[in-house]
């Protein structure tokens, strides 16, 4: 619990050595983004050639077209390399000779814009690299999508061979399921986390810088998938279908698996400093909502996507090494691979939703001008979500012949789902009872949220009702509610969270006009895209499809031409975002909303070390309109308050 | 449910009464979405009356649906009243009155999404199992079957009869065929059922993992490699209807579809006839009827190597001589 008086993590050993700092090298012999696409490419090269040599004793390679092993091998190479490169283990090596190593807070060798571009220690940093990272994964993505919804325009007439429209779709499933699991985990977690329970640094500095630097890598391979004929199984990979694809397929293994660790690293990190770094006085009941969403997310990440890398590297061993454990011939199960990627793919749901509840808990105090209604309610609502999303994976697998018996089980275990759900709308509807809105741009974001989110919530009590399941399940209809919560609610959240923290985190106000412009085209857009999509569903178009009924023509075609402006909306917020941050840079106040929270008490953007000294907490973020209320924290206390809080805290556990 | 005020009385200093107003206006659009969602669109909501299992799945979409409109209309018409009216005039720079929260609406709130939860989940249990599974495939050992219905006789069918129609759904990369045991054991690509009788579906692959989703009759189970999937049905009225496959399977998955069509009786019976002759050289050599079969014997492998084929091609990993993984 103690920040200053407790010693260096064990992470860092050597930090305070007498031997001296480090030496800081010239910039370009830095170990930076150049030095890793080198050690990438080597790595590569290295085990392709690797995996060449040792697949020349197997028949079954040289009987095909596919080496598995080299590309695996190269992937697995890669990664090490890139790692090595980006200057991973130097500490480690460091260490070992006996040389002192990093301290967390040593930035001295991490300045100037260069930093974004090194493996650094900064929680902010990461942050941002974060942020910037993710809206590229998530662009490329849109841009997929955008193709997608070309192909469909016509029933019958075709801008893609199948083979294209089938990577498409499942480079954008994948693309898509990869940067959610941290879109907002990644950058405002890291971030943000930290500054608001009053800590100076995050419990796993290196982990969480690693988490990030595994992400770039990990796009890269699944990108390299087009080079290799794609993958054709969509984001789910269903064996034997996955068994039985060419080489991109290994691109979609190993990137998946690799994102895997990346989010359990990230997940780690986060549930370890909200546990240990809070500051004094920073009780459990006074935690912004924010972090309890981090904290269950995080939880969740840890528990579930074990299970995803498991599950990719059975995949890439059957494919590889011969093994068999998803190939019933041979005493495997297809069904085991159905477990285990819904094992995670349905904690996965909510480690996408919980983050964009916590988001949303956030804004709506500050522009409501009023406390959260109910806040054991929002945490309980929090914890409720995250633990009964481990009971309610089969609900993907109501038709697949599964023991039938299992079915009503799963359906009350998941329409159970709806009522921790229902407390975040109470508590949202309740704190806007006889509010004072303020219809800021981040608070259209939150409020469109809830509209969009209630839509992706109720179509999904009919998902899970197992007779209404029979005909919805596989079609558009699942593809329309998802969009909806995930779309709908947590990249709305996400949206609703970067104007609402940029101010703070570059200390840019962004464009506000233009801003609604973007909340507007994006809200319409993105309603008029996926509303229709429940129907098309209904009536009876599957998903993935390449072809379609003629008579769903004109709903498609509607549909497509939403999408389109969808991404026109997008490019309202890079234009914004871009002009704002590196054009404008018009300076954001300190404090733009007049918020409670923590971090708008500190200057903007924050100082490299987040707080001059460990401030102590005296109240809650959310205590609006309480003339009684404490400011929230004491961001200089005198000498030995701390201990005195130290003690109290500590006592309470 | 949202409607109800923390503060007592629910008034405010100008006076108007949020609560009450939002609880008449609440009830009074309840009470016309509802009926518009259960005698309006309920009784045309996918998939349709052709079949026993689509009739309750339709029903059960429509009681889905007049739940779920008031639950809409009570959160939109609340969001809605809160940014017509509780705004922050302009140059207002306080804040409003701090409240914690409610006990009652919390506790009003908890206990009536628990009683609708629960409720739908006894209502979908009784909707999945009266129906015989509601037309959802249940695997090789079936629970829910259609009443007064048997497997007596695997070889043999008569129209009436408590004796199951059988009917083999067989996916592969990227058609389905059918084969009727009960007619001896043909295997054809045209589907076809006969009106009023129960249907036991037995759907199986030959690759990969497919679904057989007949839209219009409300069946859907997965066609598993080496595993049987049972889901029934009773088709109740004539026609054609549409047969999908709704899991990806492969680069043609979205052009793996076909029509089927649900014949009178004695059409049926009259079409079995003919077909059986037809295709009576073909059923030769096909492998014996069962329900499931080893997909080793089908040499895709090297029809993939002969069309120069490296992604999916139709191929799958042969246990006993791996030559495509």
């Amino acid at each position: 619990m103690a920040i200053e008086t407790q010693p260096e993590s064990a992470q860092a050993p050597g930090g305070d050595d007498p031997g001296g700092t480090p030496r800081v090298r010239n910039f370009w012999l830095r170990p930076g983004i150049h030095t890793a696409v080198i050690g990438a490419v080597i790595g590569y090269l290295l085990g392709h050639w690797l995996g060449d040599f040792i697949a020349g004793g197997y028949q079954q390679s040289a009987a095909s077209d596919d080496n598995d092993f080299a590309i695996v091998l190269g992937f697995s190479f890669l990664i090490v390399g890139w790692l090595i490169g980006l200057g991973v283990f130097d500490d480690l090596m460091r260490q070992m000779l006996g040389r002192p190593i990093r301290s967390w807070d040593d930035h001295s060798a991490n300045v100037g814009f260069g930093r974004y571009f090194r493996y650094t220690l900064d929680h902010k940093v990461v942050g941002l690299q974060y942020l910037v990272g993710m809206l590229i994964y998530f662009f490329t993505g849109g841009l997929l999508a955008i193709a997608i919804r070309t192909e469909l325009l016509s029933p019958t007439y075709h801008v893609m061979s199948p083979t294209t429209y089938l990577e498409v779709v499942g480079e954008h499933g994948t693309m898509m399921m990869m940067m959610m699991t941290s879109v907002i985990l990644g950058p405002f977690g890291n971030y943000l986390v930290p500054i608001m329970i009053g800590s100076k640094r995050v419990a796993f500095p290196r982990l969480e810088a690693l988490s990030f630097w595994l992400t770039p890598c990990a796009f890269l391979i699944l990108l390299s998938s087009f080079l290799l004929g794609g993958f054709p199984t969509g984001w789910t990979g269903y064996a034997p279908l996955s068994i039985q694809a060419g080489e991109g397929m290994d691109s979609y293994a190993v990137a998946f698996g690799l994102m895997g660790i990346s989010i359990i690293l990230a997940g780690f990190n986060i549930v370890v400093t909200i546990i240990c770094y809070r500051a004094p006085g920073m009780r459990w009941s006074r935690l912004p909502m924010f972090v309890w969403a981090m904290l269950t997310t995080g939880f969740l990440l840890v528990l579930a996507a074990p299970v995803l890398v498991g599950g990719m590297y059975m995949i890439v061993t059957d494919r590889t090494a011969q093994t068999a454990f998803f190939i019933d011939q041979l005493g495997g199960s297809s069904y085991l691979y159905e477990d285990l990627f819904w094992f995670f793919g349905h904690p996965e749901v909510y480690i996408l939703a919980l983050p964009g509840f916590g988001i949303v808990c956030e804004l709506l105090p500050v522009f409501t001008r009023k406390p959260l209604f109910g806040y054991k309610i929002a945490a309980a609502g929090l914890f409720g979500v995250a633990i009964l999303s481990f009971f309610v994976w089969q609900h993907h697998l109501f038709d697949s012949g599964m023991d039938p018996d299992m079915r009503p089980l799963f359906m009350l275990t998941t329409e159970l789902i709806s009522i921790p759900t229902g407390l975040i709308f109470l508590v949202a509807l309740g704190t806007f009872w006889q509010a004072k809105l303020r219809l800021t741009v981040p608070m259209l974001f939150a409020i469109a949220f809830f509209f969009n989110f209630l839509f992706g919530g109720i179509s999904g009590v009919f998902l899970s009702d197992v007779p209404a399941d029979t005909t919805a399940h596989g079609s558009f209809f699942v593809m329309a509610h998802f969009h909806y919560t995930i779309m709908g609610g947590l990249i709305f959240a996400f949206f609703g969270g970067i104007y609402y923290w940029l101010p703070k985190v570059m200390g840019f106000t962004m464009n506000e006009r233009l801003g609604k412009i973007h909340f507007w085209t994006m809200f319409i857009a993105f309603n008029s895209t996926f509303m229709p999509l429940f129907a098309v569903g209904l009536l009876g178009q599957p998903r993935r499809v390449w072809e379609y009924a003629a008579n769903l023509q004109t709903l498609n075609d509607w549909v497509s031409i939403s999408a389109f402006c969808l991404g026109g909306s997008m490019c309202i917020f890079i234009f914004n975002f871009v002009m704002s941050t590196v054009i404008w840079r018009k300076r954001a106040p300190q404090n733009p909303w007049n918020a409670r929270g923590l971090e708008w008490q500190i200057p903007s953007p924050p100082p490299v070390d987040n707080f001059a000294q460990i401030p102590v907490v005296l109240a809650g973020p959310y205590e609006y309109g309480d003339p009684d209320a404490l400011p929230v924290a004491d961001l200089y206390p005198p000498a030995g308050v701390i201990a005195g809080a130290l003690v109290r805290t500590g006592t309470e556990g | 449910m949202a409607a109800e005020s923390p503060t007592a009385a629910g008034t405010r200093v100008d006076g108007r009464r949020d609560g009450f107003w939002l609880l008449v206006l609440w009830i009074v659009l309840s009470v016309i979405g509802c009926l518009l969602v259960a005698l309006v669109l309920g009784p045309h909501l996918p998939p349709g009356d052709q079949s026993s299992s689509a009739a309750s799945q339709q029903t059960d979409f429509t009681v889905l649906g007049t739940i779920a409109t008031p639950v809409v209309l009570g959160v939109l018409l609340y969001i809605g009243w809160a940014l017509t009216f509780w705004r922050q005039k302009p140059g207002d720079e306080t804040d409003a009155a701090p409240i914690h929260g409610s006990t009652r609406i919390s506790a009003i709130w908890i206990v009536s999404t628990s009683v609708i939860v629960l409720a739908l989940a006894v209502y979908g249990t009784i909707e999945l199992i009266t129906p015989a599974g509601a037309g959802a495939g249940q695997g090789p050992q079936p629970i829910w079957k259609p009443a007064g219905t048997t497997t007596s006789s695997l070889t043999s069918w008569t129209p009436g009869s408590s004796n199951i129609l059988q009917v083999q759904v067989i996916g592969q990369q990227w058609a389905w065929t059918y084969r009727y045991p009960q007619f001896g054991g043909f295997e054809t690509t045209q589907l076809m059922l006969p009106v009023g009788e129960p249907v036991q579906f037995n759907v199986t692959s030959l690759d990969v993992i497919h679904s057989f989703w007949a839209y219009t009759l409300g069946v859907k189970a997965d066609a598993n490699p080496g595993l049987n999937n049972v889901a029934y049905t009773t088709p109740e009225h004539t026609g054609y209807f549409q047969v999908r496959c709704s899991e990806l399977c492969g680069i043609w998955h979205g052009s793996m579809y076909d029509t089927g069509e649900v014949l009178s009786v004695p059409a049926f019976l009259k079409w079995t006839q003919t077909t059986k002759v037809q295709l009576a050289a073909v059923t030769k050599i096909l492998p014996p009827y069962a329900l499931t079969y080893d997909p080793t014997n089908i040499p895709a492998g090297k029809i993939n190597t002969a069309l120069g084929l490296t992604s999916a091609g139709g191929g799958y990993y042969n246990p006993a001589d791996p030559e495509q993984p």
